[in-house]
């Protein structure tokens, strides 16, 4: 009865042949990255081993391992999070659970996409005027944590609002509707169910913490430092600052070491973004309602 | 009446709690605004001597020489480095709008299912990669292939660093314009489909232009992405200040001097404070930028909530 027309096989040949565009610009995005994974792989691959990870670098880093830079990656990471998490939470339960639709919380809103906006090495600038020199830390784990810290406030106030929201309003009105007030409704009922959610943004800041490096630079990374940090008012080197400056700052490093370098840390990355994702889809599977 | 108004009266413990947190969690809504203006302030101070005694304006935005290490005459003209941001973001932009924007529709308007799963997770990955990573890609990998692809005597240049910038501006893009293409209601869609429209009829003539708002905004983010990239560039552009004719040229970003410089200069010395008013003029611009952005996006949302309202009743499926 439809017999198809002139005009209907050339719509659907036009379709196909936009639907093929289409299809191979995105893969044009994703193609390259693959490529530089494989390359990554087999170039970086032999450089790594126990001994790697676990040394420090000898000889004017031109040998030896990594395991300073780790650590100290570890370092910063863990002091930003402690800094950033309990504000960053805050934040997002004022946005999601109090904030009315006013100038102010307007106001909020654009400051968290600046704060996301702003050039990492605005932030570095900004690490320095502050921390280092106003407050006196030095250059320091702490001054380049607190300005990692501001930094990926964004991520983390951005991800548990979406979570705080997926909490159905019926929920919190049946908790209001017994007489609790607004913080134990959010204590007992909203935090409980989003609180996976808020996890997955919190392992996503440590992947996007891990791998800055311009912020560090000037406010407590050290390029080389043969000893591990003690505390949080000494320097430390940096996975991301290290793969930096054997690339580009010293002579004669052996090619399969900046390699090395560049394989742990894009892996330390994607790990920590591949577990947020497995974890997302997981809860989104489990949801009761 | 009074036992009434005292009964109704509830400021027990949990009052207390709860109105204590109502005051934290301000608190902790404002600091994103303190943070910010704390940022302009911090650099602000660090840079205002230059600002105010050395500054001048016609030098900064006209003057290609920037020689601040310069003995007998230092001088402070930022011009190549806004041409070299400039040619390395434009460069980005021609390489990533289209590709990001065609990315966001085949994920928003033609996958579905698992495929569109597992490409919006591959463009999350694609922006999980840390720009030293990206740098070092760029000096490592592009830099010979440049060399050898196009025999030119240098592979750093802005075609390299213009590449790598386009890669790294095209997750936002893409994620930002396929919230946009989602934002669009599906009332659309299904007016256009019931008149007869193909898929690409659809997308082009009813979904893009609706989408329009969102999509600048897109493009914006990507924008400001690519001007503020740091270590990238540095790692990429070849570092040398020059006022760019091809693409082919190694140049210089603003970005990358501050980062390059800051750690040999002293602190509170001319060229310490000249990098901060570089940092201040970075400030300014994503901030307008961002700016602009939110309004795009703003006037975008405020449009769709306006026409595009479905019946109430089939509001929930």
């Amino acid at each position: 009865m439809f017999e198809a027309t002139a005009q209907n096989r050339r719509n659907r040949k036009v379709e196909g042949l936009f639907r093929l565009l289409f299809l191979w610009m995105t893969c044009m995005l994703i193609l390259p990255v693959a490529l530089i994974l494989g390359v990554l792989i087999v170039r970086g691959g032999p450089a790594i081993s126990w001994e790697f990870l676990f040394s420090p670098p000898t000889n004017g880093m031109t040998a030896g391992g990594i395991l300073p830079a780790l650590v100290g990656t570890v370092w910063l990471v863990v002091v930003a999070l402690i800094a950033s998490v309990p504000v960053g939470v805050a934040a997002a339960l004022y946005l999601s659970e109090y904030a009315p639709d006013n100038r102010l919380t307007r106001a909020i809103n654009l400051a968290i996409i600046n704060l996301a906006g702003v050039p990492s090495i605005v932030h570095a600038l900004f690490g320095v005027g502050a921390f280092v020199i106003f407050f006196r830390f030095g250059t320091s784990i702490l001054a380049a944590s607190l300005t990692l810290a501001v930094m990926t406030l964004p991520v983390v106030i951005v991800a548990t609002r979406e979570s705080l929201q997926t909490v159905p309003l019926a929920f919190r009105e049946a908790c209001w509707n017994m007489g609790a007030t607004r913080w134990q409704t959010i204590r007992k009922i909203v935090l409980p169910n989003s609180i996976s959610g808020i996890l997955t943004g919190v392992i996503l800041e440590v992947s996007r913490t891990s791998g800055e490096t311009a912020p560090i630079m000037f406010t407590g990374a050290a390029f080389f430092l043969p000893f591990l940090p003690q505390g949080v008012l000494d320097q430390t080197m940096a996975m991301s600052l290290h793969l930096f400056v054997i690339s580009t700052q010293v002579p004669d490093v052996p090619e399969h070491m900046p390699f090395g370098v560049a394989l742990v840390l894009i892996s330390m990355v994607l790990a920590m973004n591949g577990i947020s994702i497995a974890f997302r889809v997981y809860l989104r599977g489990r949801k009761k309602w | 009446m009074t036992d009434v108004a005292h009964a109704a009266d509830r400021r027990d413990l949990a009052w207390w709690v709860d109105r204590a947190v109502q005051v934290l969690v301000l608190a902790g809504g404002l600091s994103a605004i303190v943070f910010i203006a704390g940022i302009f302030v911090f650099i602000t101070r660090e840079g205002a001597g230059f600002v105010f005694d050395r500054f001048d304006f016609r030098e900064f935005f006209f003057s290609p020489r920037w020689t601040p290490t310069s003995s007998h005459n230092p001088t402070y003209g930022a011009l190549a480095l806004i041409a070299g941001t400039a040619s390395v973001t434009g460069l980005a932009m021609v390489v990533s709008v289209p590709f990001s924007l065609g990315a966001a529709i085949y994920i928003g308007e033609f996958a579905t299912g698992r495929v569109r799963e597992t490409l919006k997770v591959l463009v999350e990955l694609l922006a999980a990669i840390p720009s030293v990573v990206w740098g070092f890609i760029g000096l490592s990998i592009m830099n010979p292939l440049i060399i050898q692809i196009f025999d030119v005597p240098i592979g750093l240049n802005v075609l390299n660093s213009g590449i790598i910038l386009g890669l790294m501006a095209a997750p936002i893009m893409t994620t930002i314009a396929e919230d946009a293409l989602k934002a669009v209601p599906d009332t659309y869609r299904e007016a256009a489909e019931a008149m007869g429209a193909t898929r690409w009829q659809v997308t082009f003539k009813v979904v893009l232009p609706a989408a329009r708002n969102g999509l600048v905004a897109a493009t914006l983010l990507g924008v400001g992405r690519g001007f503020g990239e740091t270590m990238a560039v540095l790692m990429a552009s070849g570092h040398s200040i020059n006022l760019p004719t091809s693409p082919f040229d190694s140049v210089r970003a603003l970005t990358a001097t501050i980062a390059a410089e800051l750690g040999e200069t002293a602190a509170g010395s001319d060229h310490y404070q000249a990098l901060f008013t570089l940092g201040i003029f970075l400030f300014l611009v994503t901030f307008a930028i961002n700016f602009a952005a939110d309004v795009f996006v703003r006037g975008g949302q405020r449009k769709h909530r306006r026409r595009g309202r479905r019946p109430a009743a089939s509001a929930n499926p």
